[in-house]
């Protein structure tokens, strides 16, 4: 599990990386979610994988550390504040200047495409 | 501890908190009623960073255990020297700051003063808490509330620097909290004296995991002090805001100093075993690298706010050579010139927006332009403020280059640091006799009316400047705290035993 769990953050990560470099505000935002996504499950996972065993200490000798699910929980939080603001202000960027693009302008490159 | 000073370290997080939220409750009530609670709440900061600076300026390392949990399992502030330090020049600036927004950039758009205290709020707790993702929490709160202020009054530059702004501080966010994981998943711990006591004792299978989050987190800090390359977003931000949020700002920069400060003395400092000196090899470089750029782009500025936000990044390489040096003079020298640099920075934005004013539509630009109503309070203003920037003497500026290069004297960077500091002081003066010229001296005259600065917009300012001023004359004083501090940052062992209460 731990392989597929550190791919799929990979993967995350990577496309995040990616699209985050894009010229267009839209894919930047959703760049940005999935390098938040990617974080948040890398935060999750740093408390190691554990099945069927509580976030507790209690009488049964085996739980799993709660403190990354409540770091997550803050990380999730900021987060989602921080993609509604930026896809605000992405959205008056366009009112403003006109078009999507990340400086503002379009280069002739970028509307023959 | 009677009950109030036991509850001191936790006073300048909480009151700009509680403030920020009655003025959101008060948004539509009169503006005298916002202004004076904005006003009073800014204000009260600068006594308790008076009050925390006497705590601690015999050494006490005041630790407040956040719902009384003991370290390393609850959150705590620990106000030291060096947080008291940081809390005094934010309140300065800030109050300052505050009185220039007063007189008309507070009503450009809605919710300026709820910002500003979040702003504060988030400042202030960057500074004191002893905790990693506590610190990373609170980055956010700064963060966001200043995203806020540079977007507050709108305009088409703005938005566009704003965008790139809070895009790379995202990322930034991300990649702070991959250090913060990876440092959790090797050690179990946040707090920074446990991480401390922790990373000293890793194993070397875990070196090259906590080698690659301790320099992740460097390049996070680096990102908010605007150290070269990651110096990028600044000059379009801080030239395109307004002047008090551009005031203010003044001090943001230097969270990412403080943090880089802070985490390398305690968690990779001398004594950190086998993670020891993480940084040698990269802050005096990339520092001095940014002090050359940054001057660069000053004498390419066409723009007086542009040269100021490039005369920033260069105050940040000066600041991180000071810290870079590792010794207990070098980083006096770095503490002595923080706050100078801070305050100097935000009285020459300041003055910037009265001088813009003046000159009507050419605004800041580079050009000739009529000659502006005002001009020798504002032109006298600027000369005194360019002194400070420049480094010469009489003003700090002077005092703090002169104790980072008698600091350098031993250290096997002296050459170099001693050629980058005095060529881009000279190249300094030059810019700014130059910008000063042209603004003041190389006028024509014109049928435009312009309007005279009235007292208000440069008296802020003029206030900061005599502060700077105040360095000189208290510089025995002052920069004998400075050495305090640094003696008590190169000796973390007194930091980790206060927050764990001497436990391993």
């Amino acid at each position: 599990m731990e392989a597929l769990i550190a791919v799929v953050i990979g993967v995350l990560t990577a496309s995040g990386v990616f699209l985050a470099l894009r010229g267009q505000t839209f894919p930047v935002v959703l760049g940005l979610t999935f390098l938040s996504y990617a974080v948040n499950l890398f935060l999750f996972v740093m408390g190691r994988l554990a099945i069927g065993v509580p976030p507790v200490i209690s009488d049964a000798a085996a739980y799993t550390d709660p403190l990354p699910q409540a770091l997550v929980l803050t990380a999730i939080v900021i987060s989602f504040g921080m993609t509604a603001f930026v896809i605000v202000l992405a959205l008056k960027a366009r009112a403003e200047l006109g078009n999507d693009h990340v400086d503002g302008t379009h280069s002739e490159e970028d509307t023959a495409r | 501890m009677n009950g109030l000073s036991m509850h001191l370290p936790i006073l300048p997080v909480l009151l700009p908190l509680v403030a920020g939220i009655v003025l959101l409750a008060l948004r539509s009530a009169p503006l005298a009623v916002q202004h004076s609670i904005s006003l009073a709440a800014t204000a009260a900061l600068v006594p308790l960073a008076l009050a925390l600076l006497a705590t601690a300026s015999d050494g006490t390392q005041l630790v407040y255990k956040l719902g009384n949990w003991d370290a390393p399992f609850g959150i705590v502030l620990v106000a030291d020297r060096l947080a008291a330090w940081m809390l005094m020049a934010t309140a300065l600036v800030a109050l300052f700051a505050l009185l220039h927004a007063l007189r008309g950039d507070d009503v450009q758009g809605r919710h300026f003063h709820v910002l500003y205290q979040l702003q504060l709020f988030g400042l202030n707790g960057a500074f004191l808490t002893g905790d990693l993702f506590n610190l990373f929490v609170f980055f956010e709160i700064l963060l966001l509330a200043s995203y806020g202020l540079l977007l507050h009054g709108g305009g088409r530059l703005r938005v566009k620097a704003g965008l790139h702004f809070v895009v790379i501080n995202l990322v930034g966010s991300t990649l702070f909290l991959f250090a913060v994981g990876t440092l959790y998943g090797v050690t179990g711990t946040l707090n920074m004296a446990d991480l401390a006591v922790k990373l000293a004792r890793t194993v070397p299978e875990n070196l090259a995991l906590v080698e690659a989050a301790g320099l992740l987190l460097f390049g996070v800090f680096a990102l908010k002090a605007a150290l070269l390359p990651l110096h990028l977003w600044l000059p379009a931000a801080y030239a395109h805001t307004s002047a008090p949020v551009a005031a203010l700002f003044a001090i943001m920069t230097k969270v990412g100093a403080y943090s880089i400060l802070r985490v390398y003395s305690l968690m990779f400092g001398a004594d950190a075993g086998a993670v020891a000196n993480l940084l040698a090899d990269w802050l005096m470089p990339l520092a001095l690298v940014t002090l050359v750029a940054g001057m660069l782009g000053a004498v390419a500025a066409t723009a007086l706010r542009q040269q100021i936000a490039y005369l920033v990044v260069a105050s940040v390489g000066t600041l991180l050579a000071a810290f870079a040096l590792d010794s207990v003079d070098g980083i006096a020298a770095g503490l002595y010139y923080l706050p100078h640099t801070t305050l100097a920075t935000a009285a020459i934005f300041l003055l910037a927006d009265p001088i813009a004013r003046a000159r009507g539509e050419r605004a800041d630009r580079f050009e000739t332009g009529p000659a502006m109503p005002g001009a020798r309070i504002l032109g006298g203003l600027f000369f005194a403020a360019a002194i400070a920037m420049a480094g010469l003497p009489p003003l700090s500026g002077f005092l703090g280059k002169f104790m980072l290069l008698r600091a350098a004297l031993e250290s096997p960077w002296m050459t170099w640091l001693w050629s980058a500091v005095l060529a881009t002081g000279l190249v300094g003066v030059i810019t700014l006799a130059r910008s000063g010229s042209l603004l003041f001296y190389r006028t024509h005259s014109t049928t435009e009316k312009l309007t005279a600065p009235r007292a208000a917009d440069w008296l802020p300012a003029a206030g900061l400047l005599l502060l700077g001023l105040g360095m000189v004359i208290w510089a025995g004083p002052v920069s004998d705290y400075a050495t305090a501090t640094a003696t008590q940052l190169l000796e973390p062992q007194a930091y980790i035993d206060a927050v764990l209460g001497g436990r391993p």
